[in-house]
């Protein structure tokens, strides 16, 4: 007898979180669920020997002190979120028994999308959810959960589902998901009734010890205080009214064949996180790029074109190497739209000073591998600029008499390779080798580092030695 | 040496990892997806944790969870992204839980569009969500930086158990330069606060409420001399031609580039032109400014937005000198020819 009488072993003996100078009692109200439920909870924890383990997770609500009475780790959280908190803290330390403990508004209303995802994700964690019907700390307002017809603060006259809709049953929603192992929906009215929450409380916590498993328990309670009920009256109440809207009962259970959830990770050695990464030391070859250094050498180009020539690649060679000749690189997309399809631009900058604004506004070369690109970006060009631009896809030649002007019949000559989309690299070629500042040797050696598309590296190494052969033809 | 070319969005989650980052929640939006891309690929590599979660709410929470596991835990966005992040960053703020948040600001108000802006100043360097915190704020300026600050910002967070931004723009994020990379983390502080499902840890409590008026003003006069203690130690700033500068600019971010060159230009031609570029906007480097007060004729604020770190300066500069602005918006860049004409005008005019 006395033992039924003993206070749980995970609750404070004094609540010094509690202002004021009761430190006994706690702050519910009498005849509300939230008593009950919390000593469930706790004789379940202390049963299964984890009270250590346990992070409760607060809500907003008039649980939003449970810190008060649990001695366990707690965690209060914002309004609607707990099971998003949760999902943070059951990943950072799989062997807790994380509790998100939600009342109706929190759960049903703000926070449908967190309990709906981390259900979905099958976090493992427990998930208890107090359905009493109305919003009890901000002082009686409608609930998701609100029967109709029932008077509240904001529902006067009685809720009126054309106007607010109907009571959700989340129980049977959270049931239609994959992932939960076990959804049940009880209620704290009589003993008996209050015995068969018990089996469900445990059930579900085991359930997380056991096997990382989700697991939801709707819990029917009564709010005598905004309910406007004694005590006794609320508890019928629940039995009587509450439980007609929201039945009792199992809604799912996979308990049997769940297999459970590792949910450890693995331990990574530190000294591994740059292979991890992918960080690989360039090595430059200085002896071999030192005969094309130049004292001063800065080139801002625009290279533009159609999605899908290879624009944004073309520019992004050019800048790295750039870079394994030591050279200081930028490299800025015209982002956004306009990377899927239609004109796309880039702007490289490579010079051996010191890069201020990545943007190439006047560039001093243009690639122009269309002709929308050459009547957008022509005038921009600087005097004594460069134009490169593919003759054999561009019907016009430009018209500025100022800049030294390049038609190289990219698409064409890639047509000979075998596949027009090396066009790039035979412009990446050709540029190379018009202003001589990069080893060929050093670009074609380390091309396969350059590229993400390994298959290609071979069709564009035959590409840029076609560049390169054209300008020496040229020159010669 | 381990140098490597790439994205400044893919830079800050090198970094993070490097530093020691064990898990990141978040939500696509462009131009900052390729942070959670480079997560996915890299925070359960190196035993991590990476999930996107089902909205931007929900990332700021788990964040808020992980934080309070004392986890180093970051989640990043764009403009609206944060914006519905605010809540919980103040959450954060409110029970100090130390997080990393980048944001790559794009065109604003409202969906606005996705071309680089500055317009996120105001909400995240003057805390944002509701009640009295502030956030520390990096602004990189280049791809090295995002990686860089990656690594300071968990330092910072830590030090001080309080949110800590990466404020960029969708240049800096989508741009490409070379990286070279630090040596991974290997020593990480104890956090005794934390909770993390053992015994040593069952009495700690992460909470932001205070119901007893008297509590919550103590506890928001702790945050205050925390931030004060942030602004005496933590102001990082670059100062570049300054010394017998008469015309100061000044720039964060992808501006301060464009700034730069614009500098050279003009000292070219004989002007006395020098940068100081807030490198932390929160803390602000106030005093510095007050400094150069002294020796300059005016200050030149250029940013790509309505004007609201130039607020800032002027309560810095408190009417001894002028503070002119000269901003775009709407993802325009300014270009150097706008900025050397504003700034030769400014010098007829001034």
């Amino acid at each position: 007898m006395n033992n039924i009488l003993q206070k749980s072993g995970v609750f404070y003996d004094v609540f010094e979180r509690k202002p004021g100078t009761d430190k006994i009692t706690t702050t519910y109200c009498p005849g509300c669920g939230h008593g009950n439920l919390h000593k469930l909870i706790a004789e379940a924890l202390v049963d299964f020997g984890v009270t250590d383990r346990t992070i409760m997770i607060s809500p907003v609500g008039c649980s939003v002190f449970a810190y008060y009475y649990f001695h366990t780790g707690n965690v209060q959280v914002a309004h609607g979120r707990a099971p998003a908190a949760a999902t943070g803290l059951k990943r950072a330390h799989p062997e807790a028994v994380v509790i998100s403990y939600q009342g109706d508004g929190d759960l049903a209303a703000i926070g449908t999308a967190e309990i709906i995802h981390a259900a979905n994700r099958g976090e493992g964690i427990t998930v208890f959810f107090v359905n009493n019907a109305i919003y009890g700390m901000t002082g009686g307002q409608m609930a998701p959960t609100t029967l109709i017809g029932q008077k509240t603060m904001t529902t006067p006259h009685g809720r009126n589902s054309i106007n607010e809709g109907f009571p959700i049953g989340m129980s049977e929603i959270i049931a239609t998901l994959n992932a939960p192992v076990y959804v049940e929906r009880v209620m704290l009215g009589d003993t008996k009734s209050i015995m068969q929450a018990r089996q469900a409380v445990r059930k579900a916590l085991k359930l997380q010890i056991e096997k990382n498993a989700f697991s939801f328990i709707e819990v029917l309670s009564a709010c005598p205080s905004n309910l406007k009920m004694s005590a006794f009256r609320s508890r019928q109440w629940i039995s009587e009214v509450l439980q007609k809207q929201f039945p009792l009962g199992v809604k799912k259970d996979v308990s049997e064949t769940f297999p459970g959830k590792d949910l450890k990770r693995p331990t990574i050695d530190r000294s591994q996180f740059y292979k991890i990464l992918n960080i690989e030391p360039i090595a430059v070859d200085v002896e071999k790029i030192a005969p094309y250094k130049k004292s001063t050498f800065s080139a801002e180009i625009k290279v533009a074109g159609f999605g899908g020539q290879g624009i944004l690649s073309l520019g992004n060679v050019l800048a790295e190497m750039g870079m394994r000749h030591n050279y200081e690189v930028s490299w800025l997309p015209s982002y956004g739209p306009e990377m899927r399809g239609g004109t796309a631009n880039c702007s490289v900058k490579i010079a051996n000073r010191k890069i201020g604004s990545p943007l190439v506004a006047s560039p001093t070369v243009l690639i122009a591998m269309n002709r929308p690109s050459l009547d957008k970006f022509e005038n921009d060009v600087i005097s004594d600029g460069i134009i490169i631009y593919d003759d054999s896809i561009i019907d016009r030649a430009p018209l500025r008499q100022d800049v030294r002007v390049l038609p190289i019949p990219a698409t064409k000559m890639a047509d000979e390779l075998g596949n027009s989309k090396a066009a790039n690299m035979i412009i990446v070629g050709a540029l190379i080798e018009y202003l001589g500042f990069m080893s060929i040797e050093v670009v074609l050696n380390s091309l396969g580092d350059v590229l993400k598309r390994k298959n290609l590296v071979d069709l564009n190494q035959k590409a840029i030695n076609k560049g390169v052969d054209f300008i020496r033809k040229l020159k010669s | 040496m381990a140098k490597q070319f790439l994205k400044g969005n893919e830079a800050v989650v090198k970094g993070a990892v490097l530093a020691g980052c064990q898990s990141y929640y978040g939500y696509p939006i462009t131009p900052a997806s390729e942070i959670a891309h480079a997560a996915a690929l890299y925070l359960p590599a190196s035993g991590g944790t990476f999930v996107q979660a089902e909205s931007e709410v929900a990332a700021i929470n788990m964040v808020y969870g992980a934080a309070a596991a004392g986890e180093r835990v970051m989640t990043a966005s764009s403009g609206p992204g944060i914006s519905l992040k605010q809540e919980g960053v103040s959450y954060c703020a409110g029970a100090e839980l130390p997080c990393v948040i980048v944001d790559v600001m794009r065109g604003g108000p409202g969906l606005g569009n996705i071309a680089p802006e500055q317009g996120d100043y105001n909400q995240v360097v003057k805390g944002g969500g509701h009640g009295n915190y502030k956030n520390i704020v990096l602004a990189p300026n280049s791809v090295q930086e995002m990686c860089d600050f990656g690594m300071l910002a968990f330092e910072l967070a830590d030090k001080y158990r309080n949110p800590v931004y990466v404020l960029t723009d969708g240049f800096i994020g989508q741009m490409m330069e070379p990286v070279v990379f630090p040596e991974p983390v290997n020593q990480f502080p104890e956090k005794s606060w934390a909770i993390k499902g053992t015994a040593k840890t069952a009495n700690n409590l992460i909470t932001s409420i205070e119901l007893d008026p008297d509590d919550l003003e103590r506890h928001n006069q702790k945050l205050q001399q925390k931030y004060a203690i942030i602004e005496e130690q933590e102001v990082r700033l670059e100062a570049y031609r300054l010394n017998d500068a008469e015309i100061v600019l000044m720039g964060f971010g992808i501006i301060s580039r464009i700034l730069q060159t614009i500098i050279d230009t003009q000292r070219g031609m004989g002007v006395k032109v020098g940068l100081l570029r807030p490198i932390t906007l929160f803390p602000f480097p106030k005093k510095k400014i007050a400094e150069l007060t002294k020796q300059a004729k005016f200050f030149l604020v250029v940013e790509m937005n309505n004007g609201q770190m130039v607020d800032d300066v002027r309560l810095a500069v408190a009417g001894r000198k002028p503070v002119y602005l000269y901003n775009r918006m709407g993802g325009n860049v300014p270009s150097e020819k706008e900025i050397n004409d504003e700034i030769l005008k400014l010098m007829r005019s001034v």
